[in-house]
């Protein structure tokens, strides 16, 4: 069987199996479509949250950052599981308490104003459209690779099959098949892993591995990577190169926008009691923590992989990997089938009939290739998001790891692109046009709005998927940000705090998110349109502070404004203090409840 | 209970375990991870040193740790307090 009808079986079962589970736990009652007050246990809940939470960003785009640039990436580890301590400490027991569905009707509620919960909306709506570009980004890379075609098609057939998945919308609903997902997720990512821990290092946990012994030379693997880069004139690996500051607002800005994320505070909605959301965040952060504490450790091996198969012979001084050998060479078919994506090329500047890879921007490296006559770096391209998806082929693991990875990375991409869909689509038609515009549209009328609204945003998305302002993991840091500085600050304040009231937090909503918004476009394009930028992230508007970490610049702002704006209007209604301290205390939470 | 909670037990000793707990949260992320790296730097971890770890494994560990210390602190305080779910 050739790899290609391996990818299709693996695929294609794990999606029956969804599917098939769907169906099963739907045949039992449509009105558990929410689970509200049904007794999701902690775990169960805290596996499907860990499963809508990892994404293509997670899991096909993260290692692969990490892999080309090393510790500097670290934010993202840190960044990404760090705020589940915001979110179980600050915000899911008490919005448990509260007890509504949804985060802007929360913000309605507490700051007494149409408004607010509108300006919430919109925060959604836009921090949730610049993640979905970020999945779509990563659903092209999956999709080329996996039906052999060029990145574009790739993506457009993507699109496709995630508009068919969100439509088809109640599997979302289905914890149940989130628990599926999350399985061939984590399997998909960790096998591999262990499989190349284990050829690396003997050591079969990928997290223990990393800071383990390589087998082969027998210095420590980390050392080892530190010294095959640096030869070729790269960073090291393990050492800090980027502007600390940068990279404590870009961590920070990454945890408060996990806590800020409505997709993921709702899960902490429908567990039968607030004590129950506190152990569901625990549970949600030990499922994201086997892929995380693995990550880092796929990332260096994979570096140190790719490296030695371009420098075969032990090093620079052995030569470079052939031509022929990448045509022939069996070892080598990943970068044959990666080329068609158009994600991986090379080119034999000089033509020696050998492929040198260094980094030519290093003046020692300048100097070093006009001895030896080289004319700059011949793997011309290698990009980050390609990594995961590629490494089992990297590494020779057998086709049926390949399959696996193949199906994993689609799990991630499409459960998370789907449910952020069938966010806006709901924010859009009941929360906008029934909430705000138009309170007696039919529900058929409603349905109809909220299907418009899905094509519009994965149009959108797709549209600047082609072109997006980054990587898949940079492209969702920007959607970070953006909940970040909007709805993190406004949900922290009205249950910490008694006294901000209405006009204070819509004001601080507003400006947190205008001034993250024109940040970001200023660096990455006006609504992200490549070419109408005025800045770029290598040379930021302000000192250090790339677009990806404005987000905590942008709380701050938020939280600023609030409070200054509350000083010097109308005190929050005895009413609201009152909801205030009821939230605070856990007894007497009931069910949650629909409006 | 008192009504108000900025002068109840309950309210205070939650937002004392919380102030612990993001203190440390703060300080394995952001400190040893990143700004007292530099100072860790002695304290060799694996071909490189323990700043290193914290960021790309002790960090994530350590958040583990602090979410299911406050889940099962709160829900005792809740009970002492007498105001947990019945």
């Amino acid at each position: 069987m050739d790899q290609f009808t391996i990818n299709l079986l693996f695929v294609g079962s794990s999606f029956a199996l969804y599917i098939g589970i769907a169906i099963w736990a739907r045949a039992g009652s449509t009105s558990e479509f929410y689970a509200a007050g049904r007794g999701v246990h902690p775990v169960t809940n805290g596996m499907a949250t860990a499963a809508d939470w990892m994404s293509a960003a997670s899991f096909i785009s993260m290692a692969g950052l990490i892999a080309f640039t090393g510790y500097d990436n670290s934010s993202f580890l840190m960044g990404w599981t760090g705020g589940y301590v915001l979110l179980a400490l600050l915000l899911a027991p008490y919005l448990r308490k509260f007890g509504k569905f949804t985060v802007s009707e929360f913000i309605g509620d507490r700051f007494y104003s149409q408004t607010a919960r509108i300006v919430a909306v919109v925060c959604l709506i836009v921090a949730s459209t610049t993640y979905v570009i970020g999945q779509m980004t990563g659903v092209g890379v999956a999709f080329g690779r996996f039906l052999e075609v060029d990145n574009t098609t790739g993506l457009l057939i993507g699109a496709c099959v995630v508009f068919a998945y969100a439509v088809f919308g109640g599997m979302k609903g289905v914890t149940y098949t989130q628990v599926a997902q999350y399985v061939v997720l984590i399997t998909a990512y960790t096998i591999p892993a262990i499989f190349i821990s284990l050829q690396l290092t003997g050591n079969p946990i990928p997290g223990l591995g990393l800071f383990g012994d390589d087998v082969a030379s027998g210095v420590p693997l980390l050392t080892k990577l530190d010294q095959v880069v640096t030869e070729l004139g790269f960073n090291s690996y393990t050492a800090h190169h980027s502007n600390t500051l940068n990279m404590v607002l870009f961590t920070l800005s990454l945890m408060i926008g996990t806590a800020g994320l409505p997709h993921v505070i709702m899960r902490f909605f429908t567990v039968p009691k607030v004590s129950d959301a506190r152990w569901s965040a625990g549970w949600a952060l030990v499922f994201i923590a086997l892929l995380y504490l693995t990550a880092p450790a796929v990332g260096a091996m994979a570096r140190l992989n790719i490296t030695e198969m371009m420098w075969p012979n032990g090093g620079i001084n052995g030569g470079a990997v052939s031509v022929e050998a990448i045509a022939d060479d069996p070892k080598y078919d990943w970068m044959d089938t990666w080329q068609k994506t158009g994600l991986l090329d090379w080119e034999d500047k000089n033509g020696d009939g050998k492929i040198q890879y260094y980094n030519d921007k290093n003046a020692e490296m300048q100097t070093l290739a006009e001895e030896k006559g080289w004319k700059g770096n011949e793997l011309t391209k290698f990009n980050r998001d390609i990594l995961v998806l590629a490494n089992p082929e990297i590494a020779n693991l057998p086709s049926w790891v390949i399959g696996l990875v193949a199906a994993g990375g689609l799990a991630a991409a499409l459960s998370t692109a789907a449910g952020l869909l069938l966010a806006i689509s709901s924010a859009v038609s009941h929360d906008l046009i029934k909430g705000a515009y138009n309170p007696k549209i039919s529900e058929k009328g409603e349905l109809l709005s909220a299907r418009i609204a899905m094509a519009v945003a994965i149009v959108v998305a797709t549209y600047l998927g082609l072109n997006p302002p980054g990587f898949a993991a940079q492209t969702v840091a920007l959607a970070f940000g953006l909940a970040a500085a909007s709805i993190f600050p406004a949900l922290m304040m009205g249950i910490f705090s008694t006294r901000i009231n209405n006009i204070g937090a819509v004001s601080g909503m507003l400006a947190g998110l205008v001034v993250t918004l024109v940040y970001i476009f200023l660096h990455k394009g006006w609504f992200f349109i490549p070419g109408t930028n005025s800045f770029t992230d290598a040379d930021p508007l302000l000192g250090p502070i790339k677009s990806t970490s404005f987000g905590a610049i942008g709380a701050a702002v938020n939280f600023l404004v609030a409070y200054v704006v509350t000083g010097m209007t109308k005190e929050t209604p005895q009413a609201i203090k009152d909801l205030v301290e009821s939230v605070r205390v856990p007894r007497g939470a009931g069910v949650a409840q629909d409006h | 209970m008192s009504e108000n909670s900025s002068n109840n037990g309950y309210w205070s000793a939650n937002m004392r375990i919380i102030s612990i707990s993001l203190v440390i949260w703060a300080l394995v992320s952001f400190g040893f991870g990143i700004l007292l790296r530099p100072l860790l730097s002695g304290i060799a971890v694996g071909g490189t040193d323990l700043g290193f770890w914290f960021a790309q494994q002790g960090s994530i560990l350590v958040f583990l740790a602090i979410i299911f210390f406050y889940a099962f602190r709160m829900n005792k305080v809740d009970r002492e307090h007498g105001v947990d779910e019945e």
